[in-house]
């Protein structure tokens, strides 16, 4: 009888195959956006944990300033040359520590100028962050203990400064101090977050001390982990050795912060995990509209099919099995929507993902959902006109018009 | 089953509409018998309860009183699904609007009851078949209803009401919506179906001239049976049977 019934729904639903189809369309479009949008979310996801493990996952970020927002990060006390000394020589595992200071400022070349941030640091820096000298050199121990007044710049800087130019050799004004510019980075791109990688000029760490600063502070220290050695070992031992450096009371919170990349890593991906199921929530809704639209026809179908029910009725349908009739129609026209929504949402986020970069990682596991829930939707919003075409009485329905 | 075993039989049968003063008499105390093999017309004007019966009758409706037992069988006393296999298994209806699936070919219509009585397919549609040539329209299987003339479709409808071999076929007005030649060759079609194969048959109709093809008329006015008998005995002689019908 089941297949009997399933006959009959897929002939009506033929017979109406506009109308059929638009009402699927809904359903279509809601399973597709969920999944499409999913898709993506997970991809950019996923993108932004290979772009961070690509920065090398023994990385740890030493920065002043406690674990919270706010002002007081401004006002913590920066670390000393003292501070890195030790945590070059004491902390095992440390296999490279660069430390920097950062300011933004105005640099001058001819009458063009750019505002950027200018990063005052050793040669470590370029290894420790993964920067290349694609042209000219990096500076050499000598310039960066006496802060010689030469740079370092990035390619987006080039560009705005010496515009079809070739920018090594050429001198720049960096907060009104002459700088000859010995290298050029090759590019790196944009991050993850949409930072510019390119837009930097590195300067000798003294030299950023002394004429751009005016103190000999050093603000945060980048530091590399020797590969065989535990990230998270030497990330306690560094937290170890500064609090008793910086005399933090054992009950007293840290004035200062060391992130490794998986905690980075972790917190961008629940920031884009976030995203995702606020795009996936939206477009759960167009599901939701695409049932209402399911009822709707549906009703209209039972009205207008009145007699038809009355005539089967009649010849000895039981109310369940016009009630089954109905709810088969409302559940195939759902899922056969969910189904051609699946393959839409999945092609979409295959071209989506391909052209923005990110890889396409299928989640069988969203794709199961939504397909359940166009099957559901069948069900709960094919359950009311189905009962209306159920409970009519044959007498009247016959006698429709 | 022998002639003399009644199919239908309605005793003081009523049936009430409505509340306090609106009530309506419908059927105000009907006793009809009717057997195997024979050819019923049930006339009447509108409003004479004739439709009422045929309802009841169909075990479409349950009498608000009196009794109502179809081969024995107490309907009044059933559930609704009971009464829907009561009809599936023993009763085939014919409409006067035809009611036949819109865009379902001839064959697709007739099947329908064996659908809902699990005949498997091949057998279905070999019943489908030998009714649409009973009703010579063995040339038409595939066509849908639109492609078929009034009197077809009426044909086609009476095929659905044989094809699951009834002990009972109800005709409600089948020739309402059929001009005058087509309507007596339904009549005769359903004239041959009783003779030839003893299907008992009862029809409502308003039209003396329909009803003379039956064996046997019932006359209701009322709510109640006013007639009884062979149709010129009901009318009177044919000239005057305009009058049996207002």
């Amino acid at each position: 009888m089941i297949w009997a019934i399933l006959a009959m729904a897929l002939r009506q639903i033929r017979r109406n195959a506009v109308r059929s189809f638009l009402t699927m369309l809904g359903i279509m479009i809601g399973v597709g956006a969920v999944i499409a949008l999913v898709t993506l979310g997970e991809g950019a996801t996923s993108k932004v944990k290979s772009d961070i493990s690509k920065l090398g996952d023994n990385l740890l970020i030493v920065s002043p300033g406690a674990d919270r927002r706010g002002p007081e990060v401004s006002v913590a006390t920066p670390f000393t040359a003292a501070d890195l000394e030790a945590i070059r020589e004491e902390v095992a595992g440390v296999r490279l520590a660069a430390p920097t200071v950062q300011k933004g400022a105005l640099v001058v070349a001819g009458n063009l100028n750019w505002r950027t941030s200018i990063t005052g640091t050793t040669n470590e820096y370029l290894e420790v962050r993964g920067y290349e000298v694609e042209r000219g050199r990096s500076f050499t121990e000598q310039e960066v203990t006496a802060g010689q007044p030469l740079c370092v710049i990035g390619t987006t800087v080039e560009k705005q400064l010496f515009p079809g130019g070739e920018a090594l050799g050429q001198y720049v004004r960096v907060d009104r101090i002459g700088c000859e510019i010995i290298g050029v980075l090759a590019s790196k791109g944009q991050s993850s977050m949409g930072q510019d990688q390119d837009d930097l000029v590195l300067v000798p760490l003294r030299m950023a001390q002394r004429r751009l600063i005016g103190n000999t502070d050093i603000g945060t220290i980048y530091v590399t982990v020797d590969a065989a050695e535990d990230t998270a070992q030497t990330k306690t031992d560094i937290e170890d050795l500064l609090r008793q450096r910086r005399r933090i009371q054992p009950d007293a919170e840290d004035d200062f912060r060391v992130r490794d990349l998986q905690e980075i890593a972790s917190a961008m991906s629940s920031a884009t995990g976030a995203l995702t199921s606020l795009l996936g929530a939206i477009a759960a809704v167009s599901l939701l509209v695409g049932g209402i639209g399911i009822m709707n026809i549906m009703l209209v179908n039972v009205t207008e099919r009145t007699r038809e029910i009355g005539t089967r009725l009649a010849i000895g349908a039981l109310a369940r099995e016009v009630l089954l009739q109905f709810l088969v129609e409302a559940i195939v026209l759902s899922t056969t929507g969910g189904v051609i929504g699946v393959a839409l949402g999945l092609g979409g986020s295959y071209a989506g993902t391909r052209a923005l970069g990110m890889p396409f990682v299928i989640q069988p596991g969203i794709v199961l959902v939504a397909f359940g829930f166009s099957a559901m939707i069948g069900v709960v919003f094919g359950y009311l006109p189905a009962r209306k075409a159920a409970n009519l009485n044959p007498i009247e329905a016959l006698r429709h018009e | 089953m022998t002639s003399e075993e009644p199919v239908i039989q309605l005793v003081g049968v009523k049936k009430v509409y409505g509340k306090g003063d609106a009530l309506v008499y419908a059927l105000a105390g009907v006793d009809l018998t009717i057997r195997a093999g024979e050819f019923v017309a049930i006339m009447g004007a509108s409003g004479s309860g004739k439709s009422t019966s045929m309802n009841i009758i169909g075990c479409l409706d349950v009498p608000s009183a009196g009794s109502y037992r179809f081969r024995g069988a107490k309907v009044e006393e059933m559930t609704a699904d009971e009464r829907a296999m009561l009809r599936r298994l023993h009763i085939g209806f014919v409409f006067q609007g035809f009611n036949l699936l819109p865009r379902t070919t001839a064959i697709e219509n007739v099947e329908l009851p064996l659908v809902y009585r699990r005949v498997p397919t091949a057998e279905r549609q070999r019943r489908a078949i030998e009714a649409l040539e009973t009703v010579g329209l063995g040339d038409r299987l595939h066509h849908v209803p639109s492609e078929l003339s009034g009197g077809q479709q009426q044909r086609v409808a009476i095929a659905r009401a044989l094809a699951s071999a009834p002990a009972l076929l109800l005709a409600d007005e089948p020739t309402g919506n059929l001009d005058s030649r087509r309507s007596a060759e339904i009549m005769q079609l359903l004239v041959q179906l009783n003779q030839e194969r003893g299907i008992t048959i009862v029809m409502v109709t308003h039209e003396p001239d329909m009803a003379a093809f039956a064996s046997r008329c019932v006359h209701f006015k009322d709510g109640l049976i006013i007639g009884d008998g062979v149709p010129a005995e009901v009318f009177g002689p044919p000239s005057s049977s305009a009058g049996g019908a207002a």
